[in-house]
C-alpha cells in the first residue's frame, strides 16, 4: 500500500522535479567555478571595461553639458551610474552570440548530449548563466566600484532599487542566454550559424542600451528596441538599479523582462524538439 | 598566395554575400552611436556631426583597410592553443607576412565602404579650403592612419604569445583605440590624452587632421601643427609593434607538435 503511494504519478514526478532542479544548481555552480579558472582572462576583461568607461565618459558627459546639464532625464551622476553598471555587465551579459553548444552542434556531439537525462537547454542556460554570475565579481563589481571611485555617481538611498535590481539583473543574465541559445538551435537547420551570431552581435550590443542608454534614441528607434528581448538583457536591470525607474513601473520592466524569458525559453524548448527529430533523422 | 585567399572566400557564395552584408551592418551601427548623441546635442567637443562625420569616416576607412590585412592576427591565441602555428615556422616565409596574407577578409571591404561614405560626405558638405597642402595632409593621414591601426593589431598579437588567455586586456586598447579615434579628442581627460593621443596616437589618426583640414582650433594639448606629425606616430607605433612581436615570437616554445 505503501509502496504503491510512493510510486503514485504525482509523487515521482515531484521526486524527479527536485532531483532535475537540483541537478540544474549543480551545472550553474559548475560554471561559476569553471570560470574561476581564466584570472588572467578576468583581468583583462577588466582593463577593457574599464578603459572603454573612460572614453563613455568623456563622450556622454560632453553631451550632457552640451544638452545644458540633462539629457532625457540624465544627469552626470545619473549618466556615470549607467555608464560604470553596463561596462560592469558585460562580461556577464552574452552580447557576442557566441556559445559553446553552437559546435557541438555542428559537429554533431549533441547528440551525446540528448542521451544524457537532463534538459539539453536548461543545463546550457543554467551552465552558461553560472559562468555569468560569476563573472560580476571580478569584473562587474570593481569595474562599478572604480567608477564610483575615480568619477563619481548617484546611486538610490532605498533598498528596493537594489533588491529588485539584483533580481532583474539575473533574469537579464539569464534572458541573454535563453536567446543566444536560440541563435544556436538554429544550427540543427543552417550548421553554419556564423551569418546570424555575428547579426546577433550587431543588434544585441547597440539594442541592449551598451553605447548610449536607449532613452536617446528617437522614438521610432525607441519602439524597434522595446520590441526585443534585447533591452531586457542589460537595460532593464540598470534602470532598475539605479533607481531610474520607480515603484509600479521597475515591476513593470521586470514582468517585461518575465515575459521575453518565457518567451526565449518556449522558442528554445519548441526548435530543440524539432531540432532533435531532424538529428535523429541524419543519424547524428 | 594571396590571390588564393580571395578565391577560397569567394566560393561559398551565400555565405560571403552575408558576410559582406553584416559587415556593412556594423558600420552604419557604428555611425549610429556617433549620430545618436548628436540627436541629443548639436555641437560635442567643439565639432557638429557634419564635421564629426570626417573623423568617423578616416578613422574608421583606415581601420577597416588595416583590419583587411592585420586584423585576423588577433585569432593568434587560437593557432597557438590548437598547436597549428608550429605549422607557419615550418615555411620559408617570415612568420608576421604568414599570419597577416593567412586569412584576408573581403568581407571588411563593406565596412570600409560605409567609412569611405561617411568620408566623402565630411569632405564635400563641410567648408574645407581645398589647396595642395590640404590634399597632401589628407593623403599623408590617411597613409599613415593606416600604418597606425595596423600596428595596434601586431602589436596585440605579439603580445598575446604571454597572455593566450587575457586577449581582452589587448583589446582594450585594440578596439578601445578604434573607438577612440573616432571621437573628438577634446572631451578626454588628460590621462586619455596622454594614452590615446601619444601613448597609442588615436588622435593623431583622425581627429587632428580634420581640426586642421577644417581650419578649426585644437584643444589643450593637441595644438593642429601635429596634423602634419602623423608619420611620426606611425613610425613611432610600429617600433613598439615589432618590438612586442619580437619579444613575443621569441618567448613562443611551440605547440609540441
Amino acid at each position: 500500500m505503501r509502496a504503491a503511494g510512493l510510486e503514485s504519478p504525482s509523487l515521482l514526478r515531484r521526486a524527479r522535479a527536485g532531483g532535475a532542479a537540483r541537478a540544474y544548481l549543480r551545472l550553474f555552480v559548475a560554471g561559476f567555478r569553471e570560470q574561476a579558472a581564466y584570472q588572467l582572462a578576468m583581468f583583462g576583461g577588466l582593463v577593457a571595461n574599464v578603459t572603454f568607461g573612460f572614453l563613455k565618459v568623456a563622450m556622454l558627459f560632453a553631451t550632457v553639458r552640451a544638452a545644458g546639464g540633462t539629457v532625457q532625464g540624465y544627469d552626470i551622476g545619473a549618466m556615470s551610474a549607467y555608464i560604470w553598471i553596463s561596462q560592469g555587465m558585460l562580461g556577464s551579459i552574452n552580447l557576442n552570440g557566441r556559445i559553446d553548444l553552437a559546435d557541438r552542434i555542428k559537429t554533431g556531439d549533441v547528440a551525446v548530449d540528448f542521451l544524457r537525462p537532463i534538459n539539453v537547454q536548461l543545463a546550457t542556460v543554467a551552465t552558461e548563466a553560472g559562468k555569468a554570475v560569476f563573472a560580476l565579481i571580478p569584473r562587474g563589481v570593481p569595474s562599478v566600484a572604480i567608477g564610483a571611485l575615480v568619477v563619481g555617481m548617484s546611486a538610490p538611498g532605498t533598498a528596493a532599487p537594489y533588491l529588485l535590481g539584483a533580481v532583474s539583473l539575473l533574469i537579464g543574465i539569464t534572458v541573454s542566454f535563453s536567446t543566444v541559445y536560440l541563435v544556436a538551435v538554429v544550427g540543427f537547420w543552417l550548421i553554419e550559424t556564423r551569418g546570424i551570431q555575428i547579426f546577433y552581435m550587431v543588434i544585441s550590443g547597440f539594442f541592449a542600451g551598451l553605447y548610449v542608454p536607449i532613452s536617446l534614441f528617437p522614438t521610432w528607434l525607441l519602439v524597434v528596441a522595446q520590441a526585443t528581448p534585447f533591452p531586457s538583457m542589460m537595460m532593464y536591470p540598470i534602470d532598475v538599479l539605479t533607481g531610474r525607474v520607480t515603484g509600479a513601473a521597475s515591476y513593470g520592466l521586470v514582468c517585461a523582462q518575465l515575459g521575453w524569458l518565457a518567451v526565449t525559453l518556449l522558442a528554445g524548448h519548441l526548435l530543440t524538439v524539432a531540432g532533435r527529430r531532424k538529428l535523429e533523422v541524419q543519424g547524428g | 598566395m594571396l590571390a588564393s585567399r580571395i578565391r577560397s572566400q569567394r566560393s561559398y557564395r551565400s555565405n560571403f554575400a552575408f558576410d559582406l552584408a553584416s559587415s556593412g551592418f556594423v558600420g552604419l551601427i557604428e555611425l549610429a552611436e556617433v549620430w545618436l548623441l548628436f540627436h541629443q546635442v548639436t555641437v560635442l567637443g567643439g565639432l557638429t556631426f557634419q564635421q564629426v562625420l570626417l573623423v568617423f569616416g578616416i578613422a574608421d576607412l583606415c581601420n577597416a583597410v588595416a583590419d583587411l590585412f592585420v586584423g585576423h592576427c588577433d585569432t593568434l591565441p587560437t593557432y597557438v592553443r590548437a598547436g597549428t602555428l608550429d605549422v607557419f615556422y615550418l615555411r620559408p616565409q617570415p612568420l608576421l607576412l604568414q599570419l597577416m596574407t593567412s586569412d584576408i577578409s573581403l568581407r571588411r571591404l563593406t565596412r570600409a565602404g560605409v567609412a569611405l561614405a561617411s568620408l566623402l560626405i565630411g569632405l564635400s558638405i563641410n567648408d574645407i579650403h581645398w589647396s595642395v597642402g590640404a590634399v597632401g595632409l589628407l593623403v599623408l593621414t590617411i597613409v599613415s592612419a593606416v600604418a597606425i591601426f595596423a600596428a595596434m593589431y601586431v602589436w596585440a598579437a605579439g603580445v598575446q604569445f604571454f597572455l593566450i588567455q587575457g586577449a581582452e586586456f589587448t583589446n582594450a586598447f585594440v578596439y578601445g583605440g578604434r573607438y577612440a579615434a573616432t571621437q573628438p579628442a577634446a572631451v578626454w581627460s588628460t590621462p586619455l590624452k596622454v594614452l590615446f593621443g601619444f601613448v597609442f596616437p588615436m588622435a593623431l589618426s583622425a581627429y587632428v587632421p580634420a581640426l586642421r583640414l577644417l581650419g578649426l582650433p585644437g584643444p589643450a594639448g593637441l595644438p593642429t601643427w601635429l596634423a602634419w606629425c602623423t608619420p611620426l606616430a606611425a613610425l613611432w607605433i610600429w617600433g613598439f609593434a615589432l618590438l612586442m612581436w619580437r619579444l613575443g615570437v621569441r618567448h613562443y616554445q611551440g605547440g609540441g607538435g
